[in-house]
């Protein structure tokens, strides 16, 4: 390996761990404020990238399908609910968010379906497709357990994973699809030959991050979201509703992930059930970060991304082995550097 | 039911499975065959993640590694079956005893979550390496031999791996109903109490976890020598989680679920295989995962517990067998009375800027019954954790019978001779009284795993129920020796927790505010109870606010304010002294 193919696979590594690292962000986000593991990020990557890909044909989306259900499961719900307490005056407000909001942009796709749109529209139409359906499900999987132990959280959460790849799919189909480049500029920087679209995934992700970074600073939301991570009786008691502020901890993070799905279906073809590993490889990150700093999280991401581009230097069959395998160091290591951690869990 | 009875309606069990081949189609025979083999794995899941509280996805990865072991010494290699077992075995353990000693020490998800990742990774090198012949698997594996005898059909290897699946439940309930397995039964819910039993739950853990990986070797074992060919596909993560919804099914906390939810979940799997393509031609296979999946959710959110236990209530209850007397256990050699026992000298300790307890000294005499009273944020509770060493102190030193005990962990200390109970009553609520008290014996007995498994601790664990019964007897809870500990009231199980306590044989009874929260007839009751073990010679700290119960039961107190001791005499002196009065009453007119 000479330093020619060291700096090539460098900067393939940096722009894979800055993909991982925004979903890694959304997960260490979504743990801290409702305790969930939210494996499918990954899923909601990957249903951005085959619904860009969609929409570049001119095809309707199979994620159209995927949210109307959602949407309409969860107003059912919804509604069920206010019956039961009687609260039907709030209807307009459950149909608003429920049906109509997650809909709207599954209804302008399917009013626009065989116009080729031009490609910044796409692809605010593919974010906004996809942004509902976390927090639909979060709705009609993990509101009625809320309470429940991490560990519950976390088996609901991979069995989704298992439902959301399946349902992938039906409305996908098995082919694999790979979107319009977003630049194809090649920029000559000092002599090594970059390509734009790594530049702009990685500063994508710088500027993703900064922004969150500043949302928690200095937005009272984001104050919010903060407080409800750290002690949830508390944020509670001064009047934030864990539900509400659960569906836009679940927003933003569809929002990092439906932003890598959009950066990474250019550079790699994307399957309908492409997201698992690409979550799991975001979740290695945020392990390195305990599932609690997001600026450790971050390093661990784009760590990940590199060792991931180098073992597939050396070994491409043996990558996914390397980077999973890594878990067990890291594990190690944050075991001997935590300590045993005490977790007085009811019993269930 | 009776003993005799279950043993009968056991026996016709078994009867039934041996006939079942004459019976069965063929068809229903492999069925069997696939129930067996999944139910061997998901016993050890339930002993793992139901009874022990470890949740692990990565249950099929250890099947495959067992079924890859066995694949590679006897198709490759061309060994003996057995000897496949073997290597299955010994590699089986060998992983999950690295795996468990990096992710035990952890909170639960990250071991959770490791299970998935490794899952994963071991999926991979089975697809990719050549001497496992990749993505195409191993095939032309050996059938299984004993003797003379091949085991090459459906219907002769049906009587290995349900004789194997019979004896792993055997074994199971014979570990479950040991000292060993009572330690497992108490992880779940934190580590605290299992700590303050004098229980390391680091090594209780690891054994689980390498046992239930020893059960997915033999299932894999089996599974090779049934289909004759492995790939990676049946050790995948989905398969893992496949695992989970049949021991979720069956019922996470009882080792008949593992049989009942692997039953249900094949013949399920088995009937939606039928239907499922009439519904959906072509995309069936992938409709069965969203189908299982969706069942598992609604299961998670609405039955936990699973069939099992809805059953039992069903089912007539098996009698208990009462413990009758036996040669008594060993005791502690007690110090004299009036001796020192416990020496407190210049305790310090800081929570950040805080100073929660203030170089304290003290001394609890052999037979005397200490007071250790004081406002609400008087440090007593810290007091406490830094004397049981829930915590260490920064400055300062604890002497336990001569012995230095400042910075030993907690399981240490309960294991010299200081029983405590919990403020918050800490017990396992799915546990009888009797199994609760049990524990307290723990550091008593010796008996470890292998002997529990096999049933060469019964003379042993006789005497020690003899005792426990005898402890129950102490506290008057004996009558109820077979009811759950979480159906008493709180009175009881505080009664109850001191059982377990006085069961560790202890040479000082530690008490967190044992009469917080109970009724005026409850604390009399306590209080009565208390003057009764130290007429028994038993010394007792009693940290407590509730001045009357206190004073009316105590030889000295010692009074705490602010972190720092105020003074120290009889009930009489301290209730004279200004000082505590000030602080008590805010001021003295």
């Amino acid at each position: 390996m000479d330093a020619e193919i060291a700096t090539i696979l460098a900067m393939d590594g940096i722009a894979s761990g800055a993909i991982y690292l925004l979903i890694g962000l959304g997960l260490v986000l979504i743990f801290a404020v409702t305790r969930v593991i939210f494996v499918p990020f990954g899923d909601i990557a990957a249903f951005t990238g085959l619904s860009l890909a969609a929409l570049e044909n001119g095809h309707r989306p199979g994620t159209v399908g995927l949210v109307a259900v959602l949407a309409v499961l969860a107003t059912l719900k919804e509604t069920a609910l206010l019956v039961r307490t009687r609260e039907l005056h709030r209807l307009p407000h459950t149909l608003l968010f429920y049906l109509v909001l997650p809909l709207a942009p599954a209804a302008a796709i399917w009013f626009t379906t065989g116009s080729v749109l031009p490609m910044p529209l796409r692809i605010v139409l593919a974010l906004a497709l996809v942004l509902p359906i976390a927090p639909l499900l979060d709705c009609l999987v993990f509101r009625p357990i809320a309470d429940a132990s991490v560990l519950l959280l976390l088996t609901v959460a991979v069995a989704l994973h298992f439902a959301l790849d399946g349902l992938g799919l039906l409305f996908f189909g098995p082919e694999g699809v790979r979107t319009q480049p977003l630049t194809e500029t090649v920029l000559d920087i000092g002599g090594f030959i970059v390509n734009a679209q790594t530049l702009l995934i990685v500063a994508a992700s710088i500027v993703f991050s900064g922004l969150l970074y500043l949302f928690f600073e200095f937005t009272l939301l984001g104050k919010a979201l903060r407080a409800t991570a750290i002690n949830r009786t508390g944020a509670r008691l001064v009047g934030i509703r864990p539900t509400s502020t659960a569906s836009k901890a679940y927003l933003l993070g569809s929002l990092l992930a439906g932003i890598s799905g959009v950066l990474i279906a250019p550079a790699t073809t994307m399957f309908y059930d492409s997201g698992f590993l690409i979550g799991l490889k975001a979740f290695v990150g945020a392990i390195f970060g305990a599932m609690a700093s997001y600026p450790v999280t971050a390093l661990g991401a784009i760590l990940v991304g590199l060792l991931e581009s180098f073992a597939s230097f050396w070994s491409s069959a043996y990558k996914e082995v390397v980077v999973f395998g890594l878990l067990i160091p890291i594990l190690l290591w944050r075991s001997l550097s935590l300590g045993e951690v005490e977790e007085e869990e009811a019993e269930e | 039911m009776s003993p005799l009875q279950l043993r009968l309606a056991g026996l016709g069990v078994v009867v039934l499975l041996a006939l079942a081949p004459a019976l069965l189609s063929a068809f229903s025979i492999t069925l069997m065959n696939f129930i067996g083999i999944y139910a061997i794995a998901v016993l050890g899941l339930v002993l793992l993640t139901g009874i022990g509280g470890m949740l692990s996805f990565g249950q099929a990865a250890f099947v495959g590694l067992g079924a890859y072991a066995t694949a590679w010494l006897t198709a490759k290699q061309g060994y003996s079956p057995w000897l496949g077992l073997m290597l299955a075995l010994v590699l089986a353990a060998a992983v999950a005893a690295i795996l468990g000693a990096v992710t035990l020490r952890l909170g639960g998800h990250f071991l959770s979550l490791s299970t998935v990742a490794w899952g994963i990774a071991i999926y991979y090198l089975f697809g990719n390496l050549p001497m496992l012949g990749q993505y195409n698997g191993i095939s032309e594996i050996p059938a299984i031999s004993i003797g003379a005898l091949s085991l090459a059909d459906s219907k002769s290897i049906y009587y290995l791996i349900w004789a194997l699946l019979i004896a792993a439940l055997v074994l199971a309930a014979n570990l479950l109903s040991s000292r060993e397995g009572r330690a497992i039964r108490a992880l779940r819910g934190g580590r605290v109490l299992v700590e303050s039993l004098g229980i390391n739950p680091f090594r209780v853990r690891l054994v689980t976890f390498v046992l239930s990986a020893l059960l997915s070797a033999i299932s894999g074992w089996l599974y090779a020598h049934m289909s004759r060919f492995v790939s990676p596909a049946p050790f995948d993560v989905t398969v893992g989680v496949l695992y989970l919804l049949m021991a979720m099914i069956g019922g996470m906390g009882h080792l008949a679920g593992a049989v009942v939810g692997a039953a249900i979940v094949t013949i399920l799997k088995n009937s939606i295989q039928d239907w499922l393509p009439r519904l959906a031609p072509g995309a069936s296979g992938q409709l069965e995962i969203v189908v299982f999946s969706v069942l598992f959710i609604l299961l998670l959110q609405r039955a936990r517990a699973g069939l099992v236990p809805f059953a039992l209530r069903f089912l007539p209850r098996v009698q208990p067998r009462v413990p009758i007397a036996e040669p008594a256990l060993d005791r502690r050699l007690r110090p004299a009375r009036g001796t020192p026992l416990l020496n407190v000298d210049g305790v310090l300790r800081r929570f950040g800027g805080l100073v929660a307890v203030n170089s304290v000294s003290f001394e609890v005499k052999a037979g005397e019954i200490l007071g250790l009273i004081g406002p609400n944020g008087a440090g007593k509770t810290t007091m406490f954790n830094l004397i049981t060493g829930a915590l260490a102190p920064d400055q300062g030193r604890v002497h336990f019978l001569g012995q230095d005990i400042t910075h030993q962990p907690q399981r240490q200390i309960a294991r010299a001779g200081i029983a405590r109970t919990f403020q918050h009553v800490k017990l396992r609520s799915s546990m009888t009284l009797l199994d609760t008290v049990l524990l307290g014996i723990y550091g008593r007995t010796s008996s470890r795993f292998f002997a529990g498994t096999f049933g060469l601790d019964r003379s042993e664990e006789n005497r020690a129920r003899a005792e426990a019964m005898h402890q129950l007897q102490r506290v008057g809870l004996d009558d109820r020796a077979f009811e759950l500990a979480g159906n008493l009231p709180l009175g009881s199980q505080r009664l109850l927790e001191i059982a377990r306590a006085l069961a560790s044989d202890p040479a000082l009874l530690v008490l967190d505010e044992p009469a917080a929260g109970l009724r005026a007839g409850e604390k009399a009751e306590l209080a009565k109870l208390l003057t009764l073990l130290k007429a028994e010679g038993l010394t007792i700290l009693l940290v407590e606010h509730d001045m009357d119960f206190v004073m009316g039961l105590v030889d000295r107190t010692v009074v705490m304010d602010f972190g720092a001791k105020l003074c120290e005499g009889t009930p009489a002196e301290v209730r004279r002294d200004p000082r505590v009065q000030e602080a008590y009453l805010g001021g003295v007119a």
